[in-house]
Parts: C-alpha cells; structure tokens; sequence
C-alpha cells in the first residue's frame, strides 16, 4: 500500500492550453494517507472519472505529477503502476471457476499454493462465495461476478491501491446493501488504499474515510461524511449531498441577524460586512427545518406540497416566492396549511458567491 | 386511454415468463413496475408494447382487444436503460426527429423542442453532437425524444438507472406532472424501492412472473399484503425474525421472546415470521414496552446525517438505521431494541396477519 500524493494535476483533452475552459481537471492538489478510503463523487461530466483515469494511467495528465510514496509515476504505464481496479461490469474469466479466478492475480506473479489457497479461501467466505469456489463463473448471477471482481482486486496484498469506478451500478438494491457492507469490512480487515468513483451520495459517504466532492473540474470540498452534511463549504455540496439537498434562498445578512422576504431572523454568529451587490444566502438542511403554530416566531410559511415517501414526509413550503423543503416523520398537517417556520440556528448556513462563510460564535 | 391486462400469461418452453397477471392502467397514471432482476418487469413492458404476444391471456387498449396487434400500430414510445441517439445530429434534431417523421410543422416543432428540452435541462446543449455530451445528456436526450412524441402508452425500462442521483430526485419532481400533462399510461420499470416511493403513484410488486401486489406506492410500501410485497418494497433490507406461538408464548428459538400484546393473544399457534424496517430498530430504550437483544456488530456505515449499523443476532443478519452518528467497532456486542408496535407479523404462506397500529410512516 501506498500514500498517493496528486501535484498540481490539470487536464485538458484538446491539449496544453491557455483558456482554462478547456481544462475538464482544473488544477487540484490532494494527498491520500495509506490505507485510506476515499470516494470522488459528482455529477456526470464533472472530471472525476478523468481523475481516476490519470492515476490509473490511462490517461497522463496536461499538468501535474501523480506519486505514490514519493515517488513520480506520472511516466508510468498502467500495468507498471501495480494497482487494482474494479469497473462497472464484471471483468472475470467466464470460464473459470471462482477458485481459479481469485488464484489468477496471485498464480500470475508465481505464488506458491501454499501462500495461494487459505488467501482465496478467507476470500471468498468474507464474499460469501465460498459455497460456489469450483463453480465457473458463468453460471453465476451478475451480482456472484462482481464479487470474483471484487475479490480479483483485493487478493494482492502488495498493491499500491485500489481503484473502483461505480463497481455498484448494475446490482440490485438489495445486494448492494451486502457488497457495500462486505467491502467497508474487507477494507477496516486489511487496510488498503482505496478510491472509489460514483455519482451515488450514499455509495460515496457510507464508503468513505473522506470524500472529494468534484463540481465542473474542481475539488470543492474534502471532508469527512459529517463536515458534508454538517458544513457544505459550498452550495453546490449542499445541493448534492441530503436528499433533498440543503435549501439555499436569498437573504440580507446584518452582523448576526438575517432577513428573508422582510422577516427577521437571529444568528448565534455574528458576520462581519458583506457588500450589498455580492450574492448572499442563507443555507440549511431539510431536516434542521421544523413547524411551530402559526403566528409563534419563524417565518410564515404556507405548505405547497407534502410527499409521503415511507420512512418520512418532504414537507414543501412557501414565504411567498421562496420555497423550502422541510424533512418530518411526524407531520399532520395539510396542503393549504399555514405554519411559522422554525430553523435550528445550530445548523444555519450562511454563503457569500456559493462560498461558506464562518463568523464569529456569540 | 386505459390499458388492461387479463389473464396474461407467457410460456417458454414449460416454463412460465409471467405467469396469470391481471393489471388495469388508468390514463395520466403512473404505474411502477418494481421488482428484483429477473422479476418479469421487461417481459411485461414487451407484452404492454406488442412486442411480444402473451400464451394466453388479452391486452385492451380503451376497452378494445389488441391482443396480437403489432408495435408500429399503437401508438407506443418505449424508453430503455441504454438509450440511442444518432450520432450526427445535433441535441436539438435528435429531439425533433419524431416530429419530423411525422412532418409537424416548423414552428410547432421548435415549441415543443424548447418545452421538452427545458424539462430535461438540455436547452444549453441543443446544438451539440451527442458524442460531445456525458453519459447522462445523452440518456436526457433520449428520453426527451420519446417524450415529445406524445404517445399514448409510454414504457419507461429503468430509465434513469443511469442517471446521476441528482438528476434522478429533479426529474421526480417533474415526472408526474408531465405524466398527467400528457393524459398517457405512464409504465415505469424499476429494481429500486426508493425511487418508487419518490415517484409516488402507483406501484405493482413483481416476483417471478407474478404480481404480489398493486396499489398505490404508499399504500403497498405500509400495508404489504404478504412478506415478497414488503421485502420488494424494503431499502435498506427488511429486518426478520421467525418465531414460534406456542403455550401463550411467542419465541425465536430461546433467543428472543415477544410479549403477546395487541392483536398477538388472537393469533392460533403456529410458525411465524415478524418483520420491521430498519428505523423501527434502536439504539436506545425509549419505551417500556420494547424488547432487548443482544447483537454483535458486523460493520457500520456512516452517511453524515445517520448511521447503518449492520448486525448479527443469533445468525441473523439485521441493519438499523439510526439517525446522527454511530460507529461501534466491528465484533463489538451491542444491546438492540424492537418496538412490537411497528411489527408486521405474517402467517406461514406469508400472508399478512398483523400490520403495526400506525401503519402510515411504517
């Protein structure tokens, strides 16, 4: 295993360039500690799969180095990289058995047996194909292939990291659950490097150490699942990450009081002058949203919409252009309903051109 | 329109694709076709379409028999997984070209363009090649064309499976006013309960060629009629306990005893099988009524805002979700907590027998 360190990476498809629309990579500097699980999530088109590509090396990068433990393997051909990675589909020898398919990484770099087999045993009985070793892959379900996939990737135990690229997108919902679990296993088990690519929030948070939120080319936040849902450092992240994302709306910001639609509301933080003409938002999660009666203190709110999605409602609101998303398991109200809107200051937001600002606690 | 399905059944060989299915659609419905891989949700879209012709069994379109009426005489748009484009036409004659086919007049068609196009957020993309756009503009672009077609029964065969999640929560909210816009039969395939229940409608539980249930989203998701229905409809997994009711005394094994309240003291004795959802287990006591059972923890996944801790009790694998952050470490023996007022209990032909008392937020 190794620690990946990314210098000054940029990437552009056209070539070097001086427009930096060109640039599907803007400039980013990231280090990745050994045995760490990271996850690169964002839309599709937002670069992260070209990210991924330059460490692998499939691609080598416009600008930047890329190091594993120090040294530059920017030069280096995929196959002289010595790392694993895991695709969409299910890249297995159908003819094969599970046994020799998870032997093959091994068998290849001439391992003895003896070091082969109790490997690809505790293997498969943490992927749960131990029942099925001497069958050929063929005659396994989609989900039974990519777990020899899987396992294909994590057999070595010297490589330098292991790359995932949505490994997740053809499995059932209900297998996912399981693979998601038995690879969060495998990883606190042995340690291993690993960088995990997906569009999926919850794939990426309930994997992840530390996830790189990618927007349109750029890092805009590396945090913990906690700071991204506690503290997105940029709307974007806040859209992105909860579902639904954070609501973000308009508002003019007094030292510690914000006023939305004319309605007075009070900080526990207190912000220093902010002109007039930048953009100035006020940020907080669904769920950090609550009901009081009507005319009590909050914003005066009328509810558009209620979804009842099973596990809780998405209560939709509005102060009279303005909408918000409200998250409640215990909400009994109706459409047409007035309400005051209460936010939990401990969890309000304020964002200055898409950007966090902290002010100062009082 | 309305579509009916009476007694269709299809055989391959001696084996049975669908077996016996009665459905009837409503227009401006939206009906979701849920199911694992392999349920019979694609072979049912090719019979609704006339694809395929059922062994037995009739199809009605506004009370009239179709049965063996070919594809290109109703009036069908089918949308798949993989969508097709044609790659040298621009986004805009991508989307235009059934209009054209059908030689709608200029300006009507750049009106229904700029509609459809805005819905799906391509009205920045109109003029490029579907090569120059990410996986999920392209998947857009497709669907936009079946869109604009104004068909009256349109397929939808886990169309958003490619989709960025983002994307897929936006066009939630836009899909069914557009479904009841067109005033067609909407029949939307998808392996994934959370979409089903975000979509709303109504939904038809499959499993192997068989309809378990159908009824509207929210109803089959906290009233499943039998236990395939409710393990369908269950993301995470269903939480299940087999017990026994014997000498006024249910148990599991000597493992875990449930206390005979509510409805539980009518029930004959026999073989049982309770079930609740993930949110229904706990960390914490917060009733006297609730039940203690010791567990060891298989591993946790954290999301930001809440917790999966996935766990073995007596050999069986259970998931809570808890809200906020929780990380007990692998093989830790943790104390869990049932609530038998959010129990489904189900006979032995998993039947339904007791739903909890408050069934809606089940």
């Amino acid at each position: 295993m190794a620690h990946i360190t990314l210098k000054d990476i940029a990437h552009s498809y056209t070539g070097e360039s001086d427009n930096p629309e060109d640039f599907a990579l803007k400039t980013l500097n990231l280090t990745w500690r050994d045995g760490g699980a990271y996850a690169l999530l964002g839309p599709s088109g937002c670069g992260k799969t070209t990210l991924l590509n330059i460490i692998s090396g499939l691609l080598h990068p416009t600008r930047g180095q890329v190091l594993f433990d120090d040294e530059d393997i920017t030069g280096l051909p995929t196959e002289q990289r010595n790392i694993a990675q895991i695709f969409q589909f299910p890249v297995i020898y159908d003819t094969m058995t599970v046994f020799q398919n998870l032997a093959f990484p091994l068998q290849n770099r001439g391992r003895s047996k003896k070091e082969i087999e109790p490997r690809v045993i505790e293997l498969a009985k943490i992927l749960g194909l131990e029942k099925d070793l001497y069958t050929k892959a063929q005659h396994l379900t989609a989900d039974s292939k990519q777990k020899i996939s899987l396992g294909r990737g994590l057999i070595r135990k010297s490589v330098n990291a292991i790359l995932f690229d949505e490994p997740l997108t053809v499995i059932d919902p209900q297998l996912k659950w399981e693979l998601r679990s038995q690879l969060k296993f495998l990883h606190k088990k042995f340690g291993f490097t690993m960088i995990y690519v997906t569009h999926d929030q919850t794939e990426a948070l309930t994997f992840a150490d530390e996830v790189i939120v990618i927007y349109e080319g750029e890092v805009v936040q590396v945090g913990t699942p906690e700071a991204l849902f506690e503290k997105p450092e940029h709307t974007f992240v806040g859209y992105f990450i909860g579902s639904p994302g954070m609501n973000v709306c308009p508002c003019e910001l007094q030292k510690n009081r914000i006023l939305i639609e004319g309605h007075e509301l009070a900080l526990n933080r207190s912000y220093a002058d902010v002109k007039a003409t930048e953009k100035i938002e006020v940020g907080i999660r669904p769920e950090y949203l609550s009901f009081a009666p009507p005319d009590t203190s909050g914003l005066p709110v009328k509810v558009i919409k209620i979804d009842d999605i099973g596990r809780h409602k998405i209560i939709r609101v509005a102060l009279k252009e303005k909408e918000f998303n409200v998250v409640s398991s215990e909400f009994f109200g109706m459409t047409g309903d007035s309400f005051s809107l209460i936010f939990d200051i401990d969890h309000t937001n304020i964002y200055v051109n898409d950007h966090l600002i902290s002010g100062e606690r009082m | 329109m309305q579509l009916e399905l009476r007694n269709v059944s299809t055989k391959v060989g001696d084996e049975f694709h669908i077996t016996d299915i009665s459905l009837a659609f409503e227009a401006g419905t939206l009906n979701i076709l849920l199911g694992a891989t392999l349920s019979g949700k694609t072979s049912l879209m090719r019979l609704m379409a006339g694809l395929d012709q059922p062994t037995s069994g009739k199809i009605y379109v506004r009370g009239e028999d179709v049965t063996g009426v070919a594809v290109q005489k109703r009036n069908v748009a089918m949308v798949y997984q993989q969508f097709i484009n044609y790659p040298n036409l621009t986004v805009y004659e991508n989307i235009a070209s059934p209009l054209r086919i059908a030689k709608v007049a200029k300006n009507s068609i750049a009106e229904k363009v700029a509609k459809v196009s805005n819905l799906l957020k391509l009205d920045n993309l109109l003029q490029r090649k579907p090569q120059e756009l990410s996986g999920g503009q392209q998947q857009r672009t497709a669907l936009a064309r079946a869109l604009i077609k104004g068909a009256e029964l349109v397929l939808l065969d886990e169309p958003l499976a490619n989709l960025d999640y983002k994307l897929r929560e936006e066009l939630r909210e836009e899909l069914p006013r557009i479904f009841a816009e067109t005033g067609a039969v909407f029949v939307y395939a998808t392996t994934e309960p959370s979409e089903a229940l975000l979509l709303g409608g109504n939904t038809v539980s499959l499993h192997e060629g068989r309809v378990t249930q159908f009824g509207p989203t929210i109803d089959v998701f906290s009233k499943p009629a039998n236990l395939i229905t409710a393990r369908t409809l269950s993301d995470p997994p269903l939480n299940t306990l087999p017990v026994t009711k014997f000498n006024n005394r249910m148990l599991y094994k000597s493992h875990v005893e449930i206390p005979l309240i509510g409805s539980l003291p009518d029930l004959p004795d026999d073989d049982y099988t309770i079930a609740f959802r993930p949110h229904h287990l706990y960390l914490k006591r917060s009733s006297d009524a609730m039940i203690s059972v010791k567990a060891k923890v298989v591993v946790a996944e954290i999301t930001g805002s809440e917790s999966f801790i996935h766990i073995d009790v007596a050999g069986m694998r259970w998931v809570i979700l808890a809200q906020g952050i929780h990380d007990p470490d692998i093989n830790e023996t943790i104390e869990v907590f049932l609530d038998p007022s959010t129990f489904y209990v189900f006979n032995k032909n998993e039947q339904l027998v007791v739903a909890p008392a408050a069934s809606s937020g089940a």
